[in-house]
């Protein structure tokens, strides 16, 4: 990753030689412009060559932005709702009421934290079955006010825990698909980062599927698949290939609906153009799903997740 | 079905630990079994109860009186849909499985009769790639559901699987989506579903249909959760407890609504079809 080293620090210099421009030392403009030339090209290179492996790392990028990340820059008046009213609230789900564009909608998301302080309290963001029943808490909400659910998928998966077994994990993972599946108000689901397996497609049926263009979504981590399939872990980056667990891959196979750009060099990279960029995906993919008839809008949705799936029949 | 027919398909699988001749040894007690006394018994031991697994169509035969139809839907197939490789070729897999098992993918959707009463019964086969939820799984499930919504009967699965099948990638994961739908148009439409789920009953399988039961029955000490047993303890860095995600335990943590033996799950189900449906 000498390559990423590299427009990091182009990225930095850039930064701070622009600070400096600002400031009055106009002459360094022809600098910046250079630098800004060089770190388009390697970025650009880089991007195109990046193996399914390196998108994993760039999901997983410590700096990427997050789901409170979208919500304190894309939202207006968020509103946090917390706890499933039976056991507990878990913080590795964040959801509420927010206005999006001057419109209503409901937000729900997991949320893996910045520090190690944050991580912890959000358990990396691996839900327990109490944060999905607090999603499903907020999703009848949505239908009830009318309000669209936008969700933001980003976990490693739900968690294996003794407490997450005992209260229902399993039952609480399929709940939330099954309310998904239903729920008469339109849902537009983004995967931001990870989309760790069924803890992350339980805030993933949805009429419209975005996801982010150096996201991945997989039935399995790469390193779970490679300690039980290739029998090493050392054949995580093969099973990442394999998998075909990127944007490309998913849009190509009819799973996602969208691909949303990320700037050059990943959304953690200029984080702000990601914001912009993220809006008005999620406006053109919000507007796709306004204004129809409920039953149609449900049907609609129950097509579309029976045609998933490929086999003969003869 | 008579004896001999039982016993002559028993003897065509290859696997489930059967040795040359009619003797098979018990994997609990330890104790050499005649095979007809196996089978005369529902594949329990008799001397110490444990349960030997059942494949898909000895599972309908053990629930159903009359069989319309084994598999309502046989003809769906698998395909390689993204060309998978591990340690080996999903297509080699496949084939694998299906000489083995004799399925084309691991389930079977029945249509037939419980007494008087019918039903459709989508029923897993664990020797089949574990039992694993792919394409075909999902497909199958979802045409049963429908044919049972058509025929306004009662639809029971018997799962029996470790979870989502890996080599078909992002699609086995939706098709968590998909029978998790098909559910729910069945509770829509006033269907009955009946969900048994038997050893093992994990992941992707657990976390879909498996958990959406309008009831559901575990058979004794059956493995059942959303995670391994391994992957938990090599999270939690503990060992985990006697008992843990088995049937009983499962009850008692009001996950399931009762744990029933084979040998009365046949007339637990029929009294509850009659309850609901009567
Ligand atoms: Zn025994």
């Amino acid at each position: 990753m000498d390559l990423d080293k590299e427009i990091q620090a182009l990225n930095d210099q850039i930064a701070i030689l622009r600070e400096r421009v600002k400031k009055g030392e106009h002459q360094l403009i022809n600098e910046v412009v250079k630098l800004r030339k060089r770190f388009k090209k390697l970025a650009k290179e880089k991007m195109e060559s990046l193996s399914a492996w390196d998108r994993v790392q760039l999901a997983r990028h410590p700096k990427r932005p997050h789901t409170i990340d979208y919500i304190n820059n894309l939202f207006t008046d968020f509103i946090e709702l917390h706890g499933d009213r039976r056991f507990a609230d878990d913080k590795a789900i964040i959801a509420g009421f927010a206005n999006f564009e001057g419109k209503p909608v409901c937000i729900i998301g997991h949320e893996k934290g910045r520090d190690t302080k944050e991580k912890i309290e959000r358990n990396f963001g691996m839900p327990h079955p109490e944060g999905y029943r607090k999603a499903i808490r907020v999703m009848k909400l949505a239908e009830k006010f009318k309000r669209p659910v936008i969700t933001f998928i980003d976990t490693p998966g739900a968690y294996p825990g003794i407490g997450a077994e005992e209260r229902g994990q399993s039952q609480a993972i399929a709940e939330s698909i099954m309310t998904m599946g239903s729920l008469r108000t339109p849902i537009v689901a983004t995967v931001i980062g990870e989309g760790g397996s069924g803890g992350a497609l339980a805030l993933g049926v949805a009429d419209r599927i975005l996801m982010l263009e150096n996201a991945i979504y997989s039935v399995i981590s790469p390193e779970g698949c490679a300690a039980i399939l290739f029998k090493s872990a050392e054949s995580a980056p093969q099973a990442a290939e394999n998998l075909k667990i990127t944007a490309k891959n998913l849009f190509e196979l009819g799973i996602i609906d969208y691909i949303v750009k990320e700037p050059l060099g990943g959304a953690h990279l200029q984080p702000e153009k990601m914001y912009r960029i993220l809006r008005r995906a999620l406006r053109d993919n919000l507007k796709l799903t306004e204004n129809k008839n409920l039953d149609k809008l449900v049907e609609d949705r129950h097509r579309k997740f029976y045609s998933m799936g490929r086999f003969i029949e003869k | 079905m008579g004896l001999k027919d039982f016993i002559d398909k028993f003897k065509g699988r290859k696997k489930l630990k059967i040795e040359e001749g009619s003797w098979i040894k018990c994997e609990k007690c330890k104790s050499l079994l005649f095979i007809d006394d196996l089978l005369k018994n529902l594949k329990i031991c008799p001397h110490c109860g444990y349960t030997f697994r059942m494949s898909a169509k000895e599972r309908v035969d053990s629930l159903l009186d009359t069989v319309y139809n084994y598999d309502l839907f046989s003809k769906i197939k698998p395909v390689d849909i993204i060309g998978f490789k591990d340690t080996k070729r999903y297509k080699d897999r496949l084939k694998e499985a299906q000489e083995k098992t004799g399925l084309n993918d691991a389930i079977i959707v029945a249509h037939g009769k419980m007494f008087d009463k019918e039903v459709v019964i989508a029923s897993m086969d664990f020797n089949f790639m574990g039992g694993s939820m792919g394409s075909v799984v999902g497909a199958k499930f979802v045409r049963g559901a429908e044919f049972a919504i058509e025929k306004r009967i009662p639809f029971i699965s018997v799962a029996a699987s470790g979870g989502a099948r890996m080599q078909e990638s992002i699609i086995s994961l939706m098709q968590m989506a998909k029978t998790s739908i098909a559910v729910d148009r069945m509770n829509k439409a006033g269907i009955l579903y009946i969900s048994v789920l038997t050893d093992p009953t994990m992941g992707g399988v657990s976390a879909s249909f498996a958990f959406l039961g309008d009831i559901i029955i575990a058979e004794p000490e059956s493995l059942i959760g959303f995670a391994g047993p391994r992957v938990i303890e090599q999270t939690i860095r503990q060992q985990l407890p006697e008992g843990f995600q088995r049937s009983e335990f499962l009850l008692e943590k009001g996950q399931i609504d009762m744990v029933v033996d084979r040998k009365n799950l046949k007339k637990t189900i029929y009294t509850l079809i009659k309850h609901t449906h009567g």
